[in-house]
């Protein structure tokens, strides 16, 4: 077996937790491109620079701990291939997750992300049954056995958005998901009137950048339209007296 | 003002998480370091087996016996982070399937409740598992995801009280004139500033970094950090997990998780495990083996590759043994170091009771008779441990 080896840039903004602004710092770390962009950032922690901050854990997309922004886009970094956002002697720039108060380096603040989505009461557990299988056929057999969902709280979307970018106030993709699923599952208590608000659903500019970053396939952009429909058929059932059904 | 005991844990893998929520409801006084995030280290990287004991029931009868009561416990209190849909061991080869009334024999004798199951079931229940089967036991495995769990239990400590200093690297552990460690210092790495802590008893939760923790103390922990490799692939190939039907081996389990199926594991011993690179060879190994079945992780998209260093413990240490499964070392007892106790060695499905001996040990030395508390209650949402004021 013929092990490649590629010399690479990482280009990481340093900052401590009482610094006000970030400095950028280069790493030049040999690498194989098979390996991913958190191999690369760990590498620099344990041979280079221990100071290094970053957040990780399960290093296999399951637990979203390990989002970043790679050259300018959101990636879940433990299943992002070198060889997918750079070249063998390539600059890679590798910075904290964009609409979150950074904490040092590439470690961010979520506590309000967290606060957010369990407000929204989503299920952790679901059936393959379940509504928020948008994107595989599932079999008969296997419908009423027990998954994981598919929304990992990465936090990628909330950094993708330009609304969030512009807006603090605003809910967020994530939360908005979390809530339109809870929902699907018919969880008793998911109040739909928590996105029916100018902060809520009817905030999003229909950008999309949430569903194409999402590692997940949690299609939050989706799921917002249609809390956005759900949203319209309860209000006009209200507003004219309940004549309206519900499709 | 009745002063608590103060607890000072390191390490905030399974093991620390568990220990930190357990000590909290006996009443003690705790505080946790951990260098990185939450479950960073092995933790977070295992394949997420719930174990059923299965896997250990003919060779290991105490570990076997260990997993399944945690199993069913785990099961009740951390529902959140599980999917629990039971498990197959399966027979591929000859060899394996006259196993069966050995495997059998020992489920039985461990109090795992196994059921035999032909080949025309199994392909029924999973399409995906080699059409050659020649038949299997459904047993009560599940899977976890291991971030989630680490949070749900630091979650639940965290809310009654437990402080936690995530990105805090401990720099020294001192030992006064007595032979007693009174205080650590710790680096944090938000700052880069170094700050002391004091506490009545200092634990070393760090798993298989337990030896070069312990050092500082100037105590001796015989763990060898032995990794091993796991691939995720891109596809949902099954829902439950799938073991062969034998004792275990390099890449006899497929487990599904969210939309992927994760394959393990090999071994292998190393020295260092702030990084192990992953060897290529050992990855294609693995997948052969895993192929003979599930042959659909051929043809699978690659997902991930990753190693996880499980603390395995030397044997013939005068060690105080709990159980084969893991350690917990008295250092006042075996190095004459007091206010020092390391428990590493065992596996997630085991932390909670882990930490319950630890407890024990710990609750001894202050003649405190409280009784672990940790089954009874349901965890706290693991989202709650990011929350700015405890979730209560």
């Amino acid at each position: 077996m013929i092990e490649i080896t590629w010399k690479i840039t990482i280009r990481i903004p340093r900052q401590r937790q009482d610094e006000i602004s970030a400095e950028w710092q280069d790493f030049s770390v040999e690498i194989s491109p098979d390996e991913t962009v958190l191999d690369a950032v760990e590498k620099i922690w344990a041979f280079q620079d221990h100071t290094l901050t970053f957040r990780h854990a399960c290093h296999h997309s399951t637990c979203g701990a390990c989002g970043m922004r790679v050259n300018g886009v959101e990636k879940l970094t433990c299943i992002t291939p070198i060889r997918e956002v750079t070249r063998n002697n390539g600059t890679l720039r590798v910075e904290p997750l964009r609409n979150f108060p950074v904490v040092s380096d590439l470690v961010v603040d979520l506590s309000r992300f967290f606060e957010d989505i369990e407000r929204m009461h989503p299920p952790q557990v679901a059936t393959n049954r379940q509504d928020n299988l948008l994107y595989e056929p599932v079999a008969d057999e296997s419908a009423n056995l027990e998954r994981l969902v598919d929304c990992i709280e990465c936090g990628l979307c909330v950094s993708a958005c330009p609304v969030a970018l512009t807006d603090n106030e605003y809910l967020g993709p994530a939360s908005l998901a979390a809530l339109q699923q809870a929902l699907a599952a018919s969880i008793d208590t998911a109040e739909i009137d928590l996105a029916d608000h100018h902060t809520g659903a009817w905030r999003c500019h229909s950008a999309f950048e949430c569903s194409a970053v999402c590692p997940s396939n949690v299609e939050p952009g989706y799921r917002i339209m249609d809390l956005r429909k759900q949203l319209m058929q309860k209000n006009f059932k209200q507003w004219f007296g309940g004549k309206g059904k519900r499709a | 003002m009745s002063s608590k005991p103060t607890v000072l844990i390191i390490g905030a893998g399974f093991t620390g998480c568990a220990l930190a929520y357990d000590l909290t409801l006996r009443g003690f006084s705790v505080t946790v370091v951990e260098r990185g995030e939450i479950c960073s280290g092995t933790s977070g990287r295992t394949h997420g087996l719930l174990h059923s004991g299965g896997r250990y029931c003919v060779n290991d009868e105490e570990a076997a016996i260990e997993c399944i009561e945690e199993n069913i416990i785990l099961r009740r209190i951390a529902r959140q982070c599980m999917e629990f849909n039971l498990g197959m061991a399966v027979a591929i080869t000859q060899e394996e399937l006259q196993f069966r009334d050995n495997y059998q024999a020992g489920a039985e004798k461990c109090g795992i409740p196994v059921r035999w199951m032909e080949s025309s079931e199994i392909l029924a229940r999973e399409p995906a598992i080699n059409p050659s089967v020649l038949g299997g036991f459904e047993i009560p495995d599940g899977t976890f995801d291991p971030l989630r769990l680490g949070l749900a239990f630091a979650a639940s400590a965290k809310n009654r009280g437990a402080v936690f200093f995530t990105y805090h690297q401990v720099d020294g552990i001192h030992v006064d004139g007595q032979s007693r460690a009174t205080n650590i210092t710790v680096i944090n790495r938000h700052t880069n500033q170094r700050i002391q802590l004091n506490a009545d008893v200092i634990i070393n939760a760090t798993g298989a970094w337990a030896g070069k923790i312990a050092a500082l103390a100037g105590v001796n922990v015989p763990v060898i950090p032995t990794p091993g490799v796991m691939v995720a692939f891109n596809q949902r190939l099954i829902n439950r997990p799938i073991n062969r039907l034998a004792l275990p081996g390099d890449g006899d389990i497929i487990l599904p998780q969210r939309r992927m199926a994760v394959i393990g594991t090999t071994s292998f011993e190393v020295e260092d495990v702030d990084y192990i690179p992953i060897d290529a060879g050992q990855v294609q190994q693995m997948v052969d083996r895993a192929a003979e079945m599930v042959p659909a992780v051929r043809q699978a998209g690659w997902r991930g590759s990753y190693m996880s260093a499980r603390p395995l413990i030397q044997s013939g240490t005068d060690a105080r043994s709990l159980s084969r499964t893991f350690k917990c070392y008295d250092h006042e007892a075996d190095q004459g170091l007091k206010g020092f106790i390391t428990i590493t060695g065992g596996k997630a499905t085991t932390c909670r009771v882990m930490a319950e001996k630890t407890a024990d040990l710990v609750s001894s030395k202050f003649n405190i008779s409280s009784q672990c508390q940790t089954s009874e209650f349901v965890l706290d949402s693991y989202r709650t441990f990011y929350f700015r004021q405890p979730a209560l």
